[in-house]
């Protein structure tokens, strides 16, 4: 995949067959196939709203005990591995500030709790659907061919560039998307949910080695929070690659499952023929 | 537009006439198995009940880790400050006039003195004690199992929970009978190789090692033996989730 792919266009401009953008004036028809299935779009959204959940909740979680240890304890007459420089909303932590935030604990656990459950089960369909569409096959597991070096720093290359995304790539993932995306359902979130449990006491004492495998409760805590400071980059790179493809045309892919931008709205298919 | 076709909206009714049955049906079971908690009201209702649910399948006999003497946290933290007049009191006399009331759905309501706690098989544990907020500590606690005491008194068969109280006021806490019976669940009166000091709850706490630390509510002198939570303080199951907090703290 050489750079030449990727159109240098300003976003949301026409591209060359002149098809009018409003979504009512394209003709629909049954050969367009949607660009997300209405299983993964759901379920993005589903995940994105858990995800904000656990986040705030997460914070608030933190704010109570922003100190961070390894091994089995810590507490505050133990030395901690590292301390946020963030108020807490517990006098019994020094924090060097000389006030104590409103306690947010009790409905930020309630929820936190409830997020995950909605967004580890939306995960699972998620995932066990996409073993039987082939999407994973088809549309996440990047091709042989461009598991090299050489393709990496290509994709690399054009993505710290903010390099415009090539017409055909709003049908499919890139190198790039395709590794992070694999690596976030299959590596991050497992891990977050994993060392989420490890914390639950009730819980290791039915799976011990839930937590003696990651060194102790403490460290499960810490490892958590790294995990999801993982995932917030991911995030964050995630909505800015949406913003350098162009906002609109994505949301709307996302939301309505239709790319109508110029002749992307005829499909994949169209596109691929005009390239040809 | 796609037009509805006949068929569709058959199968689309039977679908979700099967769906809210199962759900109903489902609800009855997990009522009739004692899955759901007793805050299983509002909006997060849902994660406490999914929670308190799966926790009840897979974790009811399990037991809590334990330690060796050497990962006993030095020093302890959390004490907490001197408590009421009435505390002082029988402090003062050195807890000789210290009682636990049971009463309840038992068929021999009676109370305990220390020394006769301290009479019954005693049993310790070297666990971790958990905040809420994040923090842990690891000691020994030395006590009698409270289902030993509960077997004293014979509970009724048609109890479900242990209701316990501070002696401090609006300090109460409750659990499920799985909790109550389990073998790790202390009326503990010893904390590493001593009485447990005041800071820490002494002379007698209710230790409960697979929930946080604010289940093991300090200064216990009352029990009660119950089949409802709901003629109990808010009908909320304790005093947690009054102040906000899951009523249920295996997690």
């Amino acid at each position: 995949m050489g750079e030449s792919e990727f159109v240098e266009l300003p976003p949301e401009a026409p591209l060359a067959v002149s098809v009018p953008s409003s979504a009512s004036a394209v003709p629909e028809t049954a050969a367009v196939p949607a660009r997300h299935s209405a299983l993964v779009r759901v379920t993005h959204w589903i995940a994105t709203l858990c995800f904000f959940a656990l986040l705030v909740t997460g914070i608030e979680i933190v704010i109570s005990h922003p100190r961070f240890y390894w091994g089995e304890t810590g507490n505050v007459l133990t030395t901690p591995l590292f301390q946020l420089p963030i108020p807490s909303s517990r006098a019994l932590v020094k924090t060097g500030y000389g006030y104590v935030l409103p306690d947010q604990n009790g409905w930020s656990r309630y929820l936190h709790f409830q997020a995950a459950w909605i967004v580890v089960l939306t995960g699972l369909l998620y995932v066990m659907s996409g073993f039987f569409t082939g999407h994973w096959r088809k549309d996440l597991l990047p091709h042989k061919a461009d598991l090299s070096w050489r393709a990496l720093s290509a994709s690399f290359g054009s993505h710290v560039r903010f390099a415009r995304p090539s017409t055909d790539e709003a049908w499919s993932y890139n190198l790039l998307q395709r590794l992070s995306y694999l690596i976030v359902v299959f590596i991050l979130f497992p891990l977050v949910i994993w060392t989420g449990l490890a914390m639950s006491l009730s819980f290791v004492s039915a799976f011990p080695a839930s937590v003696t495998l990651l060194g102790g409760e403490q460290s499960a805590r810490t490892i958590h929070f790294f995990v999801s400071i993982a995932l917030v980059l991911f995030l964050v790179v995630h909505v800015v690659m949406i913003c350098v493809a162009g906002f609109r045309s994505r949301m709307r892919a996302m939301i309505t499952g239709r790319v109508t931008t110029g002749n992307m709205a005829a499909g994949p298919a169209a596109v691929r023929k005009e390239r040809t | 537009m796609k037009e509805i076709s006949r068929r569709k909206l058959i199968l689309g009714g039977l679908a979700a006439t099967a769906g809210v049955s199962g759900l109903g049906v489902a609800a009855h079971l997990a009522e009739k198995y004692g899955l759901v908690p007793p805050d299983h009201g509002g909006i997060y209702g849902l994660g406490e009940t999914l929670t308190y649910a799966s926790q009840r399948l897979l974790t009811r006999h399990s037991l809590a880790r334990e330690f060796s003497r050497s990962q006993i946290s030095t020093p302890l933290p959390n004490e907490i400050a001197p408590p009421s007049e009435a505390y002082k009191r029988l402090q003062a006399g050195g807890f000789a006039d210290w009682r636990l009331t049971i009463d309840g759905m038992v068929d021999r309501p009676g109370s305990f003195s220390l020394a006769q706690l301290k009479s019954y098989p005693s049993r310790s544990q070297i666990t971790i004690l958990a905040c809420e907020e994040g923090w842990s500590y690891i000691a020994e606690w030395i006590g009698v199992p409270l289902s030993h005491v509960l077997d004293l008194v014979g509970v009724q068969p048609q109890a479900r929970y242990v209701v316990y109280f501070s002696i401090e006021p609006d300090w109460w806490e409750s659990i499920d009978m799985a909790d109550a019976t389990h073998p790790q669940t202390f009326l503990a009166y010893g904390m590493n190789g001593d009485d447990i000091p005041t800071g820490h709850g002494g002379p007698l706490r209710l230790r409960l090692p697979r929930q946080l630390g604010y289940k093991s509510v300090k200064f216990i002198t009352h029990i009660t033996v119950t089949d409802s939570l709901k003629k109990f303080g808010k009908g909320l199951g304790s005093a947690a989730p009054e102040a906000g907090y899951s009523w249920y703290a295996g997690v």
